[in-house]
């Protein structure tokens, strides 16, 4: 199954890791229609797959959404790993407002296809706690706890597409990056073995 | 948990037993994924309804005949066990409200052959070159016959030919024709690998996990009705009569090219040991069923036909790199054990056999198909077996190997690769060939027996 957008790169050399990338978005977020399980499939870009979700937050929510960020922070601490199974780059969450009312963005960058661990997402938002920043948000499911099907549609519907991604190292994984550091940890050891 | 491997519902192994069943409601549950019987050849038969009357009045007739999970094992079913499925398209034609249909989940809605983008069965996996009628909205049903030899599966055969016959424009759109391939003493499939070899046991069978399969899966994640390993069951067909007890299953028919894979592992093994240990890469096994994770360098048949240790591993600790098991192999994908999250929640049960007969060591293949022709049972289609179809087969990136699709069951067209970890350098085989092609394939609804009236009575006193 072709899991790539056509304007995707799928040989190592169009995804030369040196040469920086940027690729324009058509407006639908995708450049051909291909179906996941839960609907179309975002393309993997230089920046390597990711979503931005933007809601509006519900009056009265702003501090605690705020006050998550730190429990977050202490469910890292406590464990690394916490997050692991979305294949991370980085997270950031935002709350704005420009004039039409605070909203929330939960901007991930990470190395899975959006669609295709949608639910073990959802499991690890319900286990670390995540979605209590989501029952802040408008639309967000009433029967969240026993429906994920509604709550993958309220990401689909919440996903803004990105028209623009860039990749300084384009289509490198986080754990590409990791071995490479690693790597370069290891040899820092051996050469100090051989002084 | 292998789609190729463990598939079987027949086999020349008549030594299976049936669960101890003390719980949930066994005189309700269809037999067909809670208990294997001890069949060595079974029919598949799509039928289509002309008319919703038509089609009420085949089932009506049918409905004793069907096995239920209590019933496996005990002296009412000792020759032949029937199951009845159908597709959404069948349930409508049956007479189904709109407003039921509508609580059915999208993918089973749209049925197999629309979700192929999905499933990644594409190429010459494509529905469009399915055969049997099975991509058509036109099929409504399916009757798996599991008999206990030929001979009594002919006399099924010839029974319900007469029964169809005189069903109101109820038609055989296509049967196929099963028997389990000697040697009969262990279950296998054309290619020569064992199977059978790991199972999900559901809690409440009183079924004990074999070292190494984990603890029992919560009834929920096969049977509608009952809860999951996310807590009670939610968000089911209504009504509820239709859905409880219930399950779906995703048929696939699987053409094994016997002849090309044999073909492949001469042209890349010079001796029979290096051919063996390439037919164990590809599978994560060797065809004994040993796992190369416990041996990686030589065969042991004695492990391999030991349950009670042929399943005890795990990749994360005890193979990381995919020195033995490589990281893409069938096993691998299909069962991911400790490398993956949720596990529990994509466990599915399988059941099926073998069709067409075997290609004798030696020969050149003969053009005549053979394979598997499998079910795959579940709670959620989208969520179990789409899954594993779009995320652990067809998907290229698996394991960030870039470019392989499972090297068995995976859709090959070619293009893809196979990398076998091994020290100091690891090797790839470019442009695998396509060992095994879908010949087509269904999403089934397996009803319970108070179901199974219910849609029976459907239109009763219009």
């Amino acid at each position: 199954m072709a899991t790539v957008a056509p304007a995707t790169p799928s040989t190592s050399t169009e995804r030369d890791w040196t040469k920086p990338q940027a690729m324009a978005i058509p407006k639908e977020g995708y450049f051909e229609l291909e179906k996941g399980r839960y609907g179309p499939v975002f393309p993997k870009t230089p920046a390597c797959y990711g979503f931005s979700v933007v809601a509006k937050v519900k009056p009265g929510r702003e501090k605690a959404i705020r006050e998550y960020g730190k429990s977050i922070e202490d469910a890292v601490n406590a464990d690394p790993s916490v997050l692991a199974p979305l294949k991370l780059h980085y997270l950031r969450w935002i709350l704005f407002d420009v004039g039409s009312g605070l909203h929330f963005m939960y901007q991930g960058i990470f190395d899975t296809d959006f669609d295709k661990y949608l639910e073990d997402a959802v499991a690890l938002f319900v286990k670390t706690g995540i979605t209590t920043v989501f029952v802040n948000l408008e639309g967000w499911p009433e029967d969240w706890k026993t429906n994920v099907t509604a709550v993958i549609k309220f990401f689909r519907d919440h996903q803004c597409a990105s028209f623009l991604e860039y990749g300084e190292y384009p289509y490198v994984s986080a754990d590409e990056i990791k071995k490479a550091l690693k790597l370069k940890a290891t040899f820092s050891d051996m050469l100090d073995i051989m002084q | 948990m292998a789609i190729l491997q463990q598939s079987h519902g027949i086999s020349g192994d008549l030594t299976d037993c049936t669960a101890k069943l003390d719980s949930l409601e066994f005189d309700d549950i269809q037999h067909f994924l809670m208990a294997r019987p001890p069949a060595r050849a079974a029919r598949y038969e799509f039928l289509t309804f002309g008319n919703p009357a038509g089609g009420r009045e085949w089932l009506t007739g049918l409905i004793d005949k069907v096995g239920t999970a209590s019933a496996v094992g005990s002296s009412l079913l000792d020759a032949r066990w029937v199951t009845v499925g159908f597709t959404w398209n069948g349930l409508q034609t049956l007479g189904v409200t709109e407003a039921s249909l509508a609580t059915f989940p999208e993918e089973f809605r749209q049925g197999m052959a629309a979700r192929a983008g999905v499933l990644g069965t594409t190429g010459a996996n494509h529905p469009d070159h399915w055969v049997g009628g099975l991509a058509s909205p036109n099929l409504h049903a399916i009757v798996v016959l599991f008999a206990r030899d030929v001979a009594e599966r002919e006399r099924c055969r010839g029974e319900h030919e007469r029964y169809v016959a005189q069903s109101g424009g109820v038609e055989v759109l296509s049967a196929l024709d099963l028997e389990a391939i000697p040697p009969f003493d262990y279950a296998h499939e054309h290619f020569g690998y064992r199977d059978r070899l790991s199972q999900p046991v559901i809690e409440g069978t009183g079924v004990e996990p074999t070292p190494g399969s984990g603890l029992p899966i919560k009834a929920g994640e096969f049977f509608l009705g009952y809860p999951d390993e996310e807590g009670p069951a939610a968000g089911l067909p209504q009504p509820e009569i239709l859905s409880r007890n219930g399950s779906y299953v995703a048929y696939l028919r699987m053409e094994e090219h016997v002849g090309a894979f044999r073909d492949f592992l001469r042209a890349r093994g010079e001796t029979p040991e290096e051919q063996e240990l390439i037919a164990a890469k590809l599978m994560g096994r060797w065809r004994s069923g040993a796992p190369l994770v416990l041996t990686p360098d030589r065969d042991d048949p004695k492990l391999g036909a030991d349950s009670q240790r042929s399943n005890d591993f795990n990749y994360a600790k005890m193979d990381p790199h995919g020195y033995g098991c490589p990281l893409g192999a069938h096993i691998r994908r299909m069962n991911p054990r400790d490398t993956a999250v949720n596990m529990n929640r994509r466990k599915m049960i399988r059941r099926g056999g073998t069709y067409g007969p075997p290609l004798p060591e030696g020969v050149p293949d003969d053009g005549i198909e053979r394979g598997i022709a499998a079910f795959v049972g579940c709670a959620s289609l989208v969520r179990q077996f789409e899954f594993a179809m779009n995320v652990w087969a067809n998907d290229p990136n698996f394991h960030e190997l870039g470019n392989e699709h499972d090297p068995i069951f995976g859709t090959q067209d070619g293009t893809f690769d196979m990398t076998i970890p091994k020290r100091p350098i690891r090797k790839k085989i470019k442009g695998l060939p396509a060992f095994t092609t879908i010949r087509g394939g269904a999403y089934f609804f397996l009803p319970g027996i108070k179901a199974l009236r219910y849609l029976a009575s459907l239109g009763a006193g219009l």
